[in-house]
């Protein structure tokens, strides 16, 4: 089976966030493999495990997703391809496009994603290239079992549960809860560094930059305002849950 | 300059949720003078069409067909791009919800559009629109412009305003003919597993009273659900909590929960892990109790009891009876 996962890498979920000059700042920043994207990697490697193949991680960005590509072959992927050509780097449009260009040059059964970066978290990508290739999808998945040519999904709806059967190819993303990652073992980082990670361009992809602008930009980037310093209520519980609920009513007008 | 405006109807569970109306409402000011659609699709979803004109309907197209029962991807697009084709729209607006986010980047993609995800503010109108979204879990925000094409947006619940009183558009109904084949059934739904409990749609609810782990067992959620009856609020809960087996998933708050904004949030056991604040930490007023006066929830409070919250809970439910009686 061959089994494609589209990876990003994020900022570590905890990072503080600086805007400088209208943008976020890179310096100093720890980054992970994308966390969604995480479980994406470890339902690939499981598919692999049950149904043999390959597992094959693919991401545009910068040369630093390097770092989160070795990650993913440190837990068992087999291969990575990375699109660092700046001028491949764009919107949710773009990046879907340039996935999509890199996926049709090989064989592919099915292909993982994350539902959400935890960064930009636009959710678009995923979607966007199923529909590039012409593919269905199958997002927000809690579990996913393969059988065959046969799919299930099951699909997190707020809550509820669907369940969703189509056939492959087909576009997964992942929800939490689908899985708990693996660690990358030592044996695995060793192996990890021998695995190859292709660079490609748009020149490789045969893709001329303007056919892929973005159809967005960015014009600002700010923190949110503020907020006022909270106030820890002090004094006797009871005074405590009195003075609150006089607040919410008199000063923050949110009860009745 | 004058735009035609088409917005996906956000049904669930046979009605049109809230942010429809506050779709309807933020369509009709940036539609500039142009046309404003509703498309609805589902099945047995006709009673939907009746009155939206008032809310600033010009045009009402109604797919209704038994293929449309669930939502699946493909048979959703093959719908939503029958009305694309009889609204002509520029710009296009979906519900940041299960199946708004889901299907928006089908469109888009279909149209070569762009689009903005979670949009919580839109500035302008016509031709030169602004959108705020948040990006970092809402630990920061950026705002965004489409360059070229057409516009595709998936608004957040709960903060656009509805417009306010009747815009006596004609809301005119339009039933649209589609028939399925079988490239438009890739994927099928086979079975929905029903886990939401009945009362107030979280995503709309004025007032939250929310539990995490600290409420420490199922039982433990009465008195969170004996404030919210007398506050006329949802209950909701961290992935903590959820993951416990105190409540259902349906009820989680997060980034990979429902991601609401409410007047007032009180968060009762919860320590303010980063993807829950994704999910709260716009609401406009919010309320921690927790033991632990270094939990990170009350960094993004507006008012903070340290204690324990099956003391200060029912306190609060005791008070409220008095004062609300
Ligand atoms: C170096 C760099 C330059 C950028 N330049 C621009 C720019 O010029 N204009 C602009 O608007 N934005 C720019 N961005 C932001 C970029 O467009 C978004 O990060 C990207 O579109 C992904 O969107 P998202 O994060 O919302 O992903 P989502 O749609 O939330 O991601 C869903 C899933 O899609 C997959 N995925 C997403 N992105 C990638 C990726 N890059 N590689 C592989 N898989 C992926 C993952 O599986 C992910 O879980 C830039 C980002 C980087 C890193
Ligand atoms: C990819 C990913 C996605 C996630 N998505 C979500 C999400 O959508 N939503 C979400 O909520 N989490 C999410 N999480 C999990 C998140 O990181 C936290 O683990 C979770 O929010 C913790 O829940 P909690 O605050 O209830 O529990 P804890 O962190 O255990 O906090 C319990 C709190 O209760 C307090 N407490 C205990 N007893 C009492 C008492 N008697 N009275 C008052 N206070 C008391 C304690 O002091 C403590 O602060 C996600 C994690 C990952 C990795």
């Amino acid at each position: 089976m061959n089994i494609l996962v589209c990876l990003k890498q994020t900022f570590d979920t905890e990072e503080r966030i600086v805007v400088e000059n209208g943008r976020v700042k890179e310096d100093g920043v720890k980054f992970i493999i994308n966390p969604y994207d995480e479980y994406a990697v470890e339902e690939a490697l499981r598919l692999k495990e049950e149904h043999g193949g390959e597992v094959t991680v693919v991401s545009v960005g910068p040369s630093r997703f390097e770092e989160a590509i070795r990650t993913a072959l440190a837990m068992g992927a087999d291969e990575g391809i990375l699109a660092d050509d700046p001028a491949l780097f764009g919107d949710e449009y773009t990046v879907a496009k340039v996935l999509a260009a890199i996926i049709r040059q090989r064989p592919y059964d099915i292909i993982l994603a994350g539902n959400q970066a935890i960064d930009d978290g636009s959710g678009q990508v995923a979607v966007r290239l199923a529909e590039e290739l012409g593919i269905p999808h199958i997002s927000t998945l809690t579990k996913l079992v393969v059988e065959g040519n046969q799919v299930t999904g099951y699909r997190d709806a707020e809550g509820d549960v669907e369940v969703v059967q189509g056939t492959l190819p087909v576009v997964v993303t992942a929800q939490q809860g689908l899985n708990d990652p693996r660690y990358p073992t030592l044996i695995g980082i060793r192996k990890a560094s021998k695995k190859p990670i292709t660079r490609v361009t748009a020149a490789d992809l045969g893709l001329n930059p303007d056919d892929i602008r973005p159809r967005t930009k960015v014009v600002d980037t700010f923190l949110p305002k503020p907020k006022q310093a909270g106030k820890i209520l002090q004094g006797e519980l009871q005074d405590q849950v009195r003075e609150l609920i006089q607040s919410l009513r008199t000063v923050d007008k949110v009860i009745g | 300059m004058a735009k035609n405006v088409l917005v996906l109807a956000d049904v669930r569970r046979g009605k049109l949720r809230n942010v429809t109306f506050e779709m309807l409402g933020a369509a009709h000011r940036i539609a500039d003078g142009g046309e404003v659609s509703i498309a609805i699709l589902g099945h047995g979803v006709e009673a939907l069409a009746e009155g939206l004109g008032a809310h600033g309907a010009d045009r009402v197209f109604v797919v209704d067909a038994p293929e449309l029962e669930h939502y699946t991807p493909d048979a959703h697009r093959k719908a939503f791009m029958e009305c694309v084709r009889a609204a002509n729209p520029d710009i296009l607006l979906f519900a940041h919800s299960a199946v708004g986010k889901d299907l928006a980047p089908v469109i888009a993609t279909r149209l070569g559009a762009g689009q903005v995800s979670d949009v919580v503010d839109i500035e302008g109108t016509g031709d030169s629109l602004t959108f705020t979204r948040p990006i970092y879990a809402g630990k920061a925000f950026t705002k965004v412009q489409v360059t070229e094409g057409k516009v595709v947006v998936t608004v957040r619940p709960n903060n656009l305003t509805p417009a306010e009183g009747d815009l006596g558009k004609a809301g005119q109904v339009e039933k649209l003919a589609v028939s399925f084949g079988p490239q438009d059934l890739a994927t099928v739904v086979k079975e929905i597993v029903q886990k939401t409990t009945s009362g107030v749609d979280l995503t709309e609810a004025k007032i939250i009273v929310s539990g995490g782990r600290g409420v420490k067992s199922a039982e433990g959620f009465k008195p969170l659900y004996e404030l919210a009856a007398v506050l006329g609020a949802a209950v909701g809960a961290s992935r903590g909590a959820c993951d416990a087996g105190y409540c259902d998933y349906a009820l989680q708050i997060g980034q990979t929960g429902k991601v609401v904004t409410p007047d007032l949030y009180i968060a009762c056991g919860i320590s303010g892990a980063i993807q829950h604040l994704a999910g709260m930490s716009n609401s406009k007023v919010i309320v921690a109790i927790n033991k632990d006066p270094e939990a990170p929830i009350f960094q993004v409070a507006d008012y903070g009891i340290v204690g324990d919250l099956f003391e200060v809970v029912p306190m609060m439910t005791e008070l409220l009876k008095k004062e609300l009686a």
